[in-house]
């Protein structure tokens, strides 16, 4: 597949591994958090740990965006399908995130709530087009890359003048959650979460651009490489990490050229910006309440919010007290460190979001990784 | 004149009519349906016996029973329809045994107004496949459900089959050290089916790979009657075929991503569908397992049957107590090939 085999390939790879290996110093290690879901998929999928020295770690961050959805918004979303009797449309993953009292979107479904799979947002409004005497709800979730494609739809279902159609917006931003992330009392006072530098995200970044990056690499003094969902692009940028903190170096490094610049998709951020504005505060699973970390819609569009147009009273629900997912999303925990992980918590019986989405730090060690903890604990039963 | 007049009874509108309650109430209607186009199509000695169920001689062997119902949307894909697909599925999973598929039995449920030309289009296909086969339909049933309570035709069939003395293929016998071959291409017949769904609807050149495999079965059965392990990687793909393996048989899989036939363009609908081409449907495709010096013999066997010509070793059995499919990534890694959660696509077969 042209232009996509050669990010895959195994003798470039193992060459920018043994370069790795050759330039990370053994006095030191080096802890790596990449950030998106996507890139945790590729180091899971790809076996991508294989290939590094052992004193180079990676750290699964929060950017996953069905991960990071707190159950309350789940059952709000609910509540729309069986208490206000609309359609309920999202992308896939969103229906299997476990909400209260054992549901999920797609139990609700089974219950006969009509929930939609959709694949774009536009499927959505062809659904409120085709169903005029229904509600239709688009269950809006995902980081920058999702959100120009909601706003379009907004904007195209006040062009149409479609009254049967509104948007429950949940999403989220990348920044405000890295920095979260930095101020945590693990990172900043605790230091009990080492941090050396991140991989920053791909598509979030070829809408936002590489410039809002740089405050956290004056502020934080931790370098960022942003990488595309490639493997390549992973090995890449981690060989890109590795020079900056031997050099002593906090940069933004953009690996990404071919999608990437510095000031990112002027126009998705300006249809952002017309139809969104910054929510004071927004509850994160895992994260909890993170300040001004989410978008909802702008009172010019408010026919097209459902919030308003049902009343959406939101309740924040605790995770279930087993759930390690909070810390894992933080990079305190890993999945293996959750009690839960592989027992009573597997993808087809999610107790926590990570084990929903692939892209979610449990799901993908589970899926594609696990076998190698049996080879750890093996060794253990030796040791002892 | 008081001559008797001569019965006319008005054929089956195949043009324009549609299927109604009474073409499966029991009464003339039916009967007419049954015999202008069941009969017609399958025709062969059983059918046209008349009873409800068809008498034949067993013969001598083990005999081998399967049955499969379908339920595909959208019935009519590139490479197939849900006729052809119904005939070859079955046929398929008796003849994975490493038996010689001799009868089917073939059951419709029909939906309240289904148009009857695709009814006959369906039957007319389905009745092709078993004629190419040499596999006829004896016996069958059709009920109708009213509109809504379907979708348009699920159809049912069952078949039944004789192995050979001296074949032992059962999903529990692979044992490490053996090795795996794989037919042809993986996922054709699920990209072929996902690129006409409405809210996805690509175009691709990718048909369907559905196909009657009880030939290219023969063949190697004669060749290396030590095969051990037979499957057809349909829903599931072949992660999934290996996992059911690993789980029967008590060991571990070790296969290699770049000895996996896949085509590019499935590769790419599935790159930009978010899939994995290891889980994705196949209809004329089959995972052997055998003895690891039979390898390159079975695989020039298949490879010389029209069926089998991008048949490949891709990896083998190994000890592992944890029953893990792995895999050595084109990349470099190793990882799990898990089995499947949730389901990729729904109604695929």
């Amino acid at each position: 597949m042209k232009y996509i085999d050669e990010f895959r390939d195994g003798d470039l790879a193992r060459g920018i591994a043994a370069r790795i290996g050759a330039e990370a110093r053994t006095d030191r290690s080096y802890h790596l958090m990449e950030f998106c879901g996507g890139h945790t998929h590729a180091i899971s999928r790809y076996g991508i740990k294989d290939l590094l020295p052992p004193n180079v770690q990676m750290i699964h961050g929060p950017g996953c965006p069905v991960c990071v959805l707190p159950i309350g918004r789940i059952d709000n979303a609910i509540e729309l399908a069986t208490e206000h009797a609309a359609i309920v449309c999202t992308y896939a993953d969103t229906i299997r995130v476990p909400a209260s009292g054992g549901l999920s979107l797609m139990k609700a479904k089974a219950r006969g709530a009509d929930i939609r799979m959709i694949y774009s947002a536009a499927d959505a409004l062809k659904i409120a087009q085709d169903n005029p005497q229904r509600e239709v709800v688009f269950f809006a979730i995902g980081f920058e890359t999702t959100t120009p494609p909601t706003a379009i739809v907004i904007r195209q279902a006040q062009a149409l003048g479609l009254t049967n159609f509104s948007v429950f917006c949940n999403h989220v931003l990348t920044p405000a959650a890295i920095t979260h992330i930095l101020e945590s009392p693990e990172v900043r006072e605790l230091g009990t979460v080492p941090l050396d530098g991140f991989i920053g995200p791909a598509h979030v970044s070829t809408v936002i651009g590489s410039q809002p990056y740089e405050y956290f690499v004056e502020e934080y003094q931790r370098p960022v490489v942003i990488a595309g969902f490639e493997p390549l692009d992973v090995m890449q940028a981690i060989l890109m990490l590795v020079r900056q903190l031997n050099d002593g170096r906090a940069e933004v490094e953009n690996e990404f050229t071919r999608a990437v610049t510095r000031e990112g998709n002027q126009k998705a951020k300006s249809l952002v910006a017309e139809v969104f504005e910054l929510r004071p505060s927004f509850e994160w699973r895992g994260l909890g309440e993170v300040p001004y970390s989410a978008l909802r819609i702008k009172e010019a569009y408010a026919s097209f919010d459902a919030e308003r147009r049902f009343g959406i009273v939101y309740r924040p629900v605790a995770d279930n007290k087993a759930c390690e997912c909070g810390a894992i999303l933080r990079g305190v925990k890993k999945p293996t460190d959750c009690k839960v992980f592989g027992t009573v918590c597997t993808p087809e019986n999610p107790i926590g979001s990570c084990m929903v989405s692939s892209e979610g730090a449990c799901a993908a060690h589970y899926t594609y990784g696990r076998f190698k903890d049996v080879a750890i604990k093996a060794a253990e039963a030796v040791v002892e | 004149m008081s001559a008797v007049r001569k019965d006319y009874i008005r054929p089956v509108d195949f043009k324009h009519g549609r299927v109604d309650m009474t073409h499966g109430g029991g009464g003339r209607a039916m009967a007419q349906l049954i015999e202008e186009l069941f009969a017609q199509a399958f025709a062969n000695e059983w059918l046209a016996q008349g009873n409800d169920n068809a008498l034949f001689a067993p013969p001598a062997g083990r005999m081998v029973i399967a049955t499969d119902s379908h339920v595909v949307s959208p019935l009519f894909f590139p490479g197939g329809d849900i006729g052809c697909l119904s005939v070859h599925g079955t046929i398929n999973d008796v003849a994975m045994a490493g038996a010689r598929p001799l009868y089917l039995a073939a059951s419709f449920i029909l939906e309240e107004g289904f148009p009857l030309g695709d009814l006959r289009r369906i039957v007319e296909s389905m009745a092709a496949a078993s004629r190419d086969a040499g596999v006829p339909v004896i016996t069958g049933d059709t009920k109708v459900v009213e509109q809504g309570k379907g979708d348009g035709v699920f159809i049912t069939t069952t078949g039944v089959g004789v192995v050979p003395p001296g074949l032992h293929i059962s999903g529990d016998r692979a044992q490490p050290g053996d090795a795996i071959l794989v037919s042809g291409t993986i996922g054709d017949h699920g990209v072929a089916i996902m690129s006409l769904r409405e809210n996805l609807s690509f175009e691709t050149t990718i048909e369907s790979d559905t196909a009657a495999l009880h030939g290219l079965i023969a063949a190697m059965v004669a060749a290396v009657p030590a095969i051990r392990c037979l499957r057809d990687p349909t829903r599931g793909g072949l992660g999934t075929t290996l996992n059911e393996f690993a789980r029967q048989s008590g060991a571990g899989m070790l296969i290699r991503e770049s000895a996996i036939p896949v085509r590019p363009q499935v590769n790419a609908a599935c790159e930009f569908l978010g899939l994995d081409p290891l889980y994705v449907a196949n209809e004329g495709k089959l995972i052997a397992i055998c003895p690891r010096e039979d390898a390159e013999h079975l695989l020039a066997v298949m490879r010389a049957h029209p069926l089998g010509t991008d048949a490949a070793i891709i990896g083998e059995v190994i000890e592992d107590p944890h029953r893990f499919v792995q895999m050595d990534t084109a990349f470099g890694g190793r990882r799990i090939v898990d089995w499947l959660t949730g389901e990729q696509l729904p109604r695929i077969c």
